[in-house]
């Protein structure tokens, strides 16, 4: 029988929990409870004796200091309506995973396969509401209809000897796995509705290539060996469509792609990611010669750089957008933690260090009516939030480094970029520790994680739009305990040499990382049924392309097998054997002995047909706005700090522990009261060495509305403006690519398509350009090229949108600086020069404008000043250093000041210009490169010998007073604001958040 | 072995800062800081008996599923070391009475608060009389605060400080007793050892945000009543250096030496004093 405990709060004990719901009930609905109390529900679905189940309930399930406990039956009184929310069949519980090992510890017995424990949280809410209301309540805010369930009662209805009805959400299942061959003998038509309703997601010139490849003689011959006939199996299409799915095979960014510029200049250009991306790795490391810094790229799962003799930096950014619009907290965390296993996975395995996160969404106050199938842009912001706070957090890895962004379009698509960086010594057993080979006869070794339908189909669905069908598989919760559990002992294996090779399962699961491992023997035999299930009931096709998490693959040379899993035994981490690798050019994987898939090697990793795109590039018509420059200046700054893009993010920054570890020494938050906004983040990784690792980024999707080819060459300038303003090393750093788009595919649903990819090829050249410009080697990067939502007839399409990381190296992290003023006296100087640059800026789109005259990068100068800044960090000459982004100048000034709690008093005649502008442009072009730096009278004279040469101007001086005062180009007083007005203005709008 | 400080970290299952608890440990002298997995303890190979000064660090055990450090403070009352009878519990009951010493910082002091090790009133190590639950912001936190430091407690690991400067990162800090009663036992016999304080470390202070979670009567942290074992929610081994201090790019009179470093130096010199 089925146990129930309910566990809740004694009456005098404030339920914070049951409060803070109580407020975002009201926040995101509008609905106004008198009091929400909560009640925790575990329902144990196991043989134990009353005793038993007692001890638990007064153990580890309770606290006896604040909690009471009930043991089949209520502690609920006092509500109008009960809303109890527990998970659907086969959702990862974490909460019940941790209460059933401790019902082990406890009893000294396991749990039967069967058995389990089950959570589900019990909101008591009061006040005056309808079952309807309660309804709304449980759909729109408690729970998720795609993970979880929920039953609601009425206080007149309820049960007050049994209160809630048991329900065991256990995932039954009466379907025999077995192997199905499929008809491929077929019409174009019924070929393309197999990948359709198959989630396959590939398209007829992929489906006729499987076709024709199935009508070879020689292909037949040698299944029929294997017992296999003419028909794929249902595993081998799964399989190839995993393999060649957008998400694995980047089929855009591999196409031939036939371009036209405005000119009307064509050019043809074959795969975007050899031409561009990789390429300019390539030149950028031979321009390098002696100083290249790259030593794995674009090869494995996280780019690897040199940090130094000793040490080796790791970094990869990952971007988890189609499930955190289904399932906002589950979509993030598994993003989190699921990026965290590629440095793990990257050589023979790295020690994460820190992690970065950059989110877009539409206004969490958008108050339009939704289309269907969307969540709330607050729900969304509440829910990524969380996820990627306990994703991070568990895991002990801090935060240091991210940004929120805004645009309405994000309504359609939320991006979540999640990054993770980390540490691995140069050499490891004598091999250098950024290279791994699987050799043949290894065995293939599982470890982590159980497999469950989890995930099924996540890469092929990342490959799609958002419609109507996307699966309940997609949606997934991470579980950073098992992963923690797994990265302890996996470090330990890999520091005594236990395994060849190493990687992660994500997209595709099995049949990704053991495709992509048994790359380096050419061929592997994989037992499908020996992998460690869930639950019963999969499919061998499941099995292998399952997307359950926490799971690590590796290759393990048999005669250290035993001391391998004897020490993942004593460290509570399950693996198993599930096969070898082998040379025998085939993907082979069996099922109790029957063959699942027997495909060549290269028809699944080289088979796919190129896909050829057209792109036809016509510049949108905007034109600079006309309006006049506003009467109240002091208005207009404060509406400017106050922008979603512009404005504190502090109540985001302080839920992510940045300083774990100990080695965050330029955290996210500086200044004289801790809430400041600083540009990068610098952290010390060895205790004994004071060289510092510097992450920052850049990302401006705005300017994607008037060419993509400035997007991403300010987002590039951006993120190293913002390394070099912190003290990065301009000649040690690189950069990792993320591209966000929407479909690019001319088709019915797309029909501008070809401008879309446009769009993609120019974003592609500015990153070939200016990345080489500015010697900038791209060391890993990810795509997502299907950031649309279709249902009926609405389509929003978001932004393009490139996140540009960077990495890199302070040598001494004592130097470094952060953006706040830091004496009364010290001089204000902007370096850089300001242009009539405001299209696509924040300013005009508080005028509701986007404008023609996006910012331009002029690469040259840019680097010789970022050069410069860098001699004159080295010799301690700024106080401090704080980069010109969105709001431009006026922004910038405005923050500085209110960090370091002083006034500045500005001159805005001594800005430097090539042409005459109005007031409001000055303080707000986005114009790319500059800086505002302070620094002490007495430096004057070096720093100006330093800067002789480029543009550079003293443009006034921190005041001892509290005011920022700005002297117009008539020398009147256009904007004199306090800096506590300011910084109220910047930190009131997410305060709440 | 002969006059060797032996400090040892516990880590596994979603233990988090044991590398810099590590490094505090050494910084303040310890000649072997051992970081040990929990599975090495129930293995049998490592004993307790065999260290000083013992260390039970930050983060998040089974992933404060069940409450913070419930799980984990379930695990060592009840699983057994390898080939004895004893439990993890057993051979820390016997630490204690050893008369060595152990620091719980942000989930190591809510294990210890869950297994009765603190406050321990009147000296019974098993039984609970404190907890700490969820923030009244009802949200995890990263932030500075000021410690008054209770220069009567009998703390020893505080010795000689007025005032700490330090990081609290946790959902769940907030201190509540069983009952009034203990509270006042507690305040009696000056175990509340650091309060969170205004930035003068003055009088105790309720008000969020410098009281970052409602703690009662402003409690960050705790010692038993022999002032060897204590346990506290802000992280000293976050600022051990000065460049760990969120403003040190803007004081720089600040010392090399961070103030949390303060703790483990005590800790270090009473056992070189009173142990060896």
């Amino acid at each position: 029988m089925a146990w129930r405990i309910v566990v809740g709060l004694k009456d005098n004990v404030r339920d914070a929990r049951g409060e803070r719901v109580r407020r975002e009930i009201r926040e995101h609905l509008g609905i106004e409870l008198r009091a929400v109390r909560t009640l925790d529900v575990y329902t144990v679905d196991a043989q134990l004796s009353e005793e038993e189940v007692a001890t638990a309930a007064a153990g580890p399930f309770s606290d006896p200091i604040i909690q009471d406990y009930a043991i089949n039956q209520p502690l609920a009184d006092d509500f109008d309506v009960l809303v109890e929310v527990g998970y659907r069949p086969g959702v990862t519980d974490n909460v019940g995973r941790t209460a059933r090992e401790a019902i082990q510890y406890q009893t000294g017995r396991d749990f039967a396969a069967e058995e389990g424990v089950y959570t589900s949280v019990q909101y008591l809410l009061s006040g005056d509401i309808s079952v309807d209301d309660a309804e709304r309540i449980a759909r729109d805010f408690l729970g998720n209809g795609l993970i979880q369930r929920w039953d609601i009662v009425a206080r007149a209805d309820f049960d007050s000897i049994q209160g809630v009805s048991v329900t065991v959400p256990k995932v039954t299942s009466s379907t025999k796995p077995e192997i199905c061959p499929v008809d491929l003998e077929i019409s174009d038509d019924e070929l393309m509705q197999i990948s359709r309703q198959g989630m396959l997601a590939l398209n007829l010139e992929e489906m006729k290539a499987i076709q024709l490849f199935f009508r070879q003689e020689k292909v037949l011959a040698a299944r029929k060996q294997v017992g296999l006939g003419a028909m794929p199996t249902d595993a081998e299409l799964e399989a190839l469509a995993q393999t060649w799915s957008e998400h694995c095979k980047h089929k855009i960014f591999s196409a031939l792609i036939e371009y036209e510029d405005d000119q009307g200049q064509k050019e043809v250009i074959n795969s975007l990611f050899k031409s561009c991306i990789m390429q300019v790795t390539a030149d950028v490391r031979k321009a390098k010669g002696d100083e290249d810094i790259c030593l794995s790229v674009f090869k494995d799962n996280a780019g690897v750089i040199r940090f130094n003799d000793d040490w080796s930096l790791v970094f990869k950014v990952e971007t988890h957008n189609s499930p955190s619009a289904l399932d906002p907290y589950g979509g993030a965390l598994t993003g989190i933690v699921g990026c965290n296993r590629d440095p793990f996975g990257t050589g023979m395995g790295a020690r994460l260090m820190f992690n970065t996160d950059v989110f877009c969404f539409a206004s969490p106050f958008y108050d339009k009516p939704l289309p269907p199938r969307l969540l709330h842009p607050r729900r969304i912001f509440e829910g990524v939030v969380e996820g990627v706070e306990h994703g991070g957090n568990k895991s002990g890895i801090p935060t240091v480094n991210g940004s929120l962004v805004f645009d309405e379009r994000f309504a359609g698509k939320p991006l979540v970029y999640c990054g993770t960086g980390a540490i691995m010594p140069r050499m490891l057993n004598g091999k250098p520790c950024h290279e791994k080979k699987a050799v043949v006869g290894d065995r293939i070794v599982m470890a982590g994680g159980r497999v469950g339908k989890d995930g099924i189909h996540g890469a092929t669905f990342s490959s799609e739009e958002l419609h109507e069908g996307s699966p309940v598989t997609a949606v997934q919760i991470g579980d950073p305990i098992t992963q923690r559990r797994m990265f302890d002992f996996l470090i330990i294996a890999r520091d005594r040499g236990l395994y060849n090779a190493i990687t992660d399962n994500g997209a595709g699961g099995l049949s990704s990382s053991v495709g992509e491992m048994s790359e380096d023997t050419g061929g592997f035999e994989m037992h499908l049924d020996r992998a460690p299930l869930k639950y019963s009931g999969l499919q061998p096709w499941e099995i292998l392309i399952s997307e359950a998490q926490e799971r690590m693959t590796m290759a393990v040379p048999p005669e250290k097998l035993t001391e391998f899993s004897t020490l993942a035994a004593e460290m509570g981490v399950e693996i198993t054997d599930l096969g070898q690798f082998t040379d025998s050019g085939y993907f082979h994987c069996l099922y109790q002995g029957e063959t699942a898939t027997y495909l060549p090697m290269e028809f699944i990793h080289d088979g796919v047909p190129q896909m050829v795109l057209s792109a036809r590039w016509i510049p949108p018509t905007h034109q600079e706005p006309d309006f006049p420059q506003p009467s109240d200046m002091d208005a207009t700054l404060r509406q400017m700090l106050g922008r979603l893009d512009i404005c504190s993010k502090e109540s985001v920054v302080r839920r992510y522990d940045h300083e774990v570890q100990a080695g965050t020494v330029i955290k996210p938050l500086v200044g004289v009261t801790n809430d400041g906004p600083s540009d990068a983040a610098v952290m010390r990784p060895l205790f004994d060495s004071f060289e510092g690792v510097v992450v920052a980024h850049g990302i401006c999707p705005s300017y994607s509305d008037i060419d993509t080819y400035h997007m991403m060459a300010n987002a590039i300038d951006e993120g190293l403006r913002n390394y070099v303003s912190v003290g990065g090393n301009i000649d040690h750093v690189a950069g990792l690519d993320n591209f966000c788009w929407c479909d690019p595919v001319a088709s019915e649903k797309t029909p501008d398509g070809e401008y879309k990819a446009a769009q993609l090829v120019r974003a592609n050249q500015a990153l070939y350009n200016y990345c080489l410009a500015f010697g900038v080697p791209l060391i890993s990067g990810k795509d997502s090229m299907k950031n649309d939502y279709m249902v009926g007839d609405t389509k929003i399409s978001i932004p393009p949108t490139v996140l540009f990381s960077v990495i890199g190296k302070i040598n001494d992290l004592r130097k470094a600086v952060t953006m706040d003023a830091k004496a009364p006296g010290d001089l204000v100087y902007l370096l850089g020069s300001t242009h009539d640059e405001l299209g696509g800026s924040e300013y005009y789109a508080i005028h509701e404008k986007i404008g023609r005259n996006v910012p331009k990068v002029d690469a040259k100068n840019a680097l010789q000043r970022y050069r410069t800044v860098n001699k004159a960090q080295e010799e301690g000459l700024l106080a401090s250093c704080h980069d010109l982004s969105d709001g431009g100048l006026g922004v910038a000034m405005a923050e500085t000041a209110f960090a370091g709690g002083f006034g500045l008093e500005v001159d805005l005649g001594k800005v430097p210009t090539d042409v005459a502008m109005r007031e409001d442009k000055l303080l707000y072009s986005e114009s790319a490169s500059r800086l505002l730096v302070t620094i002490k009278p007495g430096n004057q004279k070096r720093f100006e010998d330093l800067f002789s040469d480029q543009v550079c101007a003293c443009i006034g001086l921190v005041s001892g007073d509290e005011y920022l005062k700005i002297i117009g180009l008539q020398s009147k007083v256009m904007v004199h604001s306090t800096i506590d007005d300011l910084k109220e203005a910047w930190q009131s709008p997410l305060r709440e958040m | 072995m002969a006059k060797q400080v032996r400090a040892v970290v516990i880590s596994g299952n979603g233990t988090n800062c044991e590398r810099e608890v590590a490094n505090a440990c050494r910084l303040a002298g310890a000649e072997v800081v051992d970081i040990v997995h929990v599975a090495e303890l129930l293995s049998g190979r490592v004993r307790l008996d065999d260290y000083h000064f013992l260390n039970l660090a930050g983060g998040f055990l089974d992933g404060d599923d069940l409450g913070s450090a419930k799980a984990g403070a379930n695990r060592l009352c009840h699983a057994v070391v390898k080939d004895s009878t004893e439990t993890l519990s057993d051979q820390l009951q016997r630490f204690i009475a050893d008369g060595k010493l152990i620091m719980g910082v942000c989930n190591g002091f809510q294990l210890m608060t869950k297994m009765g090790l603190l406050p321990a009133l009147g000296g019974d190590y098993r039984k609970q009389s404190a907890t700490l639950t969820f923030n009244d912001g009802g949200r995890f936190e990263d932030r500075w605060c000021y410690l008054k430091v209770d220069s009567e407690s009998p703390c020893i690991f505080t010795r000689g400080l007025d005032g700490i400067y330090l990081p609290v990162r946790h959902g769940e800090g907030k201190f509540v007793v069983e009952s009034d009663l203990v509270l006042q036992e507690i305040e009696a016999k000056h175990l509340a050892v650091v309060k969170y304080s205004s930035a003068e470390y003055q009088s105790p202070v309720m008000e969020y945000p410098l009281n970052p979670n409602g703690s009662v009567a402003a409690i960050a942290g705790v010692c038993d009543e022999t002032g060897r074992l204590f346990g506290l929610m802000p992280h000293p081994e976050a600022y051990l250096h000065r460049t760990h201090h969120p403003r040190w790019t803007r004081e720089p009179e600040l010392p090399e030496d961070g103030m949390g470093l303060l703790l483990y130096n005590n800790a270090v010199e009473y056992i070189r004093e009173s142990l060896l």
